[in-house]
């Protein structure tokens, strides 16, 4: 007899169960408090759905009529759908809510979860600064209410060093390659890159330095070409309030080339945690792939690494 | 705690004493790391030592916020979520395609048989070279003592790591195809990069300044 669970998923028992149900709810209140309405999507889409939303979802299944189905992979495809079919004419904004389990594949050896408990939402119809402030907002004041106390939300715009790279007239394969090192996190391929592209020294050396730039607000108050570049971010942080502003900081590096992004996006750190808690940002351009053409910004808390870093807060371990 | 206020994972092996003297450099006092061999963890420096291909696990898992490891390592598992912050220089290693002295058997296989069996303890790296030169390879993984591999008929070729050559040398074996050159890397912790930039910058800062 095999008993045994797929590797990357678990049980939940009623002790565990009980803290992550706390901080579901207060999550789920929080932004039911700031307008959004829970939905509730099936776990099963058509797998042409997901692909629409920029994602390929890992678990398909034929259905018992002999249809394809996939075990969705996130919330933003189906609630793209969602908007554009069950509120096609409705006046936006619309806002909504979810908690909601999605499917992921998993790297070997790394102890990944295939099932994500995600709660998150969407503000579709809100152009930034405006919507996207509203979500980093959003996104502060749940992660206070379920009881995390020492986060930052880190705060990037994917269309920075893309846009420098053009300002600065690099070739496109040059591009290219500056890019995939970006999106690996490799400085040092960066940095190598930059000084053998025959710019000038000063552009060389900001191509280099830009991927590590973080720390506080006033980074955004360069000047010159990186200057002109930020003034979205600069937007962005100045439509926040004092308390939010306290927790972002700016990272001019990242670049999450994941799908649907098109401009600001953040991400929740806590020195109890080696590892993102949640993340989200704008959109604009993936409710047209659905005939529903809407900015839009979002973003989705893991829950399970949210209670392991209240968890790790409470126990002390905040020197990690 | 070290005066970066960071836990720096520092790889035991063959980039221990170069890692350790750099740390020196910068003014962490290193001194009881280099006089014990058994113990891992030096909480009063903020040192913690393991394998250099250990040093990614515990930098991603933010067990320890900075560390240091080869660039063979960070080749072998690229899809880790981890920052490369410096190139430090040392610990220069070149990773090949060696095989027996004399007629290349791996050469040989490959024309009679189609496919080359190769013996490595990076069979990530092995694979990618070989698929991305249009070559069929059976990829053989061994824990250690890979030069052994060809000598018993295990495998035709070998894909290793090699500083000075001398190891293939003494085995009879020689290079048949040079890879790319690792030497060690500084890497971040995600969460660590941004929750505590000041330090790390600092210690970039430090590495660099000391590094001439």
């Amino acid at each position: 007899m095999n008993l045994r669970l797929p590797s990357g998923t678990r049980d939940v028992l009623p002790e565990e169960m009980a803290e992550r149900r706390r901080i579901e709810r207060a999550l789920l209140d929080t932004f039911a408090a700031a307008g959004y309405g829970e939905v509730s999507t099936p776990e099963l889409e058509y797998p042409e759905t997901m692909e629409l939303g920029r994602l390929t979802a890992p678990y398909r299944v034929t259905s018992d009529s002999g249809e394809e189905l996939a075990l969705r992979a996130d919330m933003t495809g189906p609630i793209a759908r969602l908007a554009a079919t069950r509120y096609a004419d409705v006046a936006p904004p619309l806002r909504f809510s979810y908690s909601a389990v999605v499917h992921r594949s998993v790297s070997p050896g790394k102890g990944e979860a295939r099932e994500l408990l995600q709660a998150g939402i969407e503000l579709l119809g809100v152009p930034s600064p405006e919507g996207t402030a509203e979500a980093i907002t959003v996104l502060s004041h749940a992660l206070e209410a379920a009881g995390l106390a020492g986060f930052s939300i880190g705060v990037g715009d994917i269309a920075l060093y893309p846009s420098l790279l053009d300002d600065l007239g690099v070739a496109a394969e040059e591009q290219a390659f500056l890019l995939d090192a970006l999106e690996g996190r490799d400085f040092v391929a960066i940095a190598e890159r930059a000084g053998s592209l025959g710019l000038d020294a000063e552009s060389a050396s900001l191509l280099g330095d830009v991927p590590a730039m973080r720390g506080d607000a006033s980074l955004l108050e360069a000047d010159g070409v990186l200057g002109e570049r930020l003034a979205g971010l600069r937007s962005v942080v100045g439509a926040l309030d004092s308390r939010v502003a306290d927790r972002v900081i700016i990272d001019l590096g990242r670049f999450p080339r994941m799908g649907y992004y098109t401009g600001a996006v953040f991400e929740v750190y806590d020195p109890a945690l080696g590892e993102p808690i949640g993340s989200g940002g704008r959109y604009d351009e993936l409710l047209t792939r659905f005939g529903r053409p809407l900015e839009a910004v979002g973003f989705a808390v893991d829950v399970d690494r949210l209670h392991a870093a209240i968890a790790g807060e409470e126990l002390g371990e905040t020197g990690r | 705690m070290n005066r970066f206020g960071l836990t720096i994972a520092v790889p035991r092996g063959a980039l221990l004493e170069p890692s350790l003297d750099l740390l020196d450099r910068v003014g962490i006092e290193t001194a009881q790391v280099r006089g014990n061999d058994r113990r891992l963890l030096f909480e009063d420096i903020g040192v913690v030592t393991m394998r250099p291909s250990d040093v990614p696990t515990y930098v991603e898992a933010g067990a320890a916020d900075v560390g240091i490891t080869g660039k063979d390592v960070l080749q072998e598992s690229p899809d880790r979520q981890l920052f490369e912050l410096l190139d430090l220089g040392f610990g220069e290693c070149r990773m090949v395609v060696a095989g027996v002295e004399g007629e290349d058997r791996g050469a040989e296989a490959l024309r009679r048989l189609g496919v080359v069996r190769v013996a490595t303890k990076y069979p990530r790296i092995a694979a990618e070279h070989f698929a991305g030169s249009g070559r069929q390879a059976e990829i053989v993984k061994v824990a250690g003592s890979v030069e052994l591999a060809p000598l018993t008929g295990l495998a035709d070729a070998i894909v290793d790591l090699t500083a000075t050559g001398r190891t293939l040398e003494e085995n009879g074996l020689v290079v048949r195809e040079e890879i790319f050159t690792a030497t060690a890397r500084l890497i971040a912790n995600r969460v660590s990069l941004r929750v505590k930039s000041a330090e790390v910058d600092g210690l970039v800062e430090a590495v660099r300044t000391a590094a001439g």
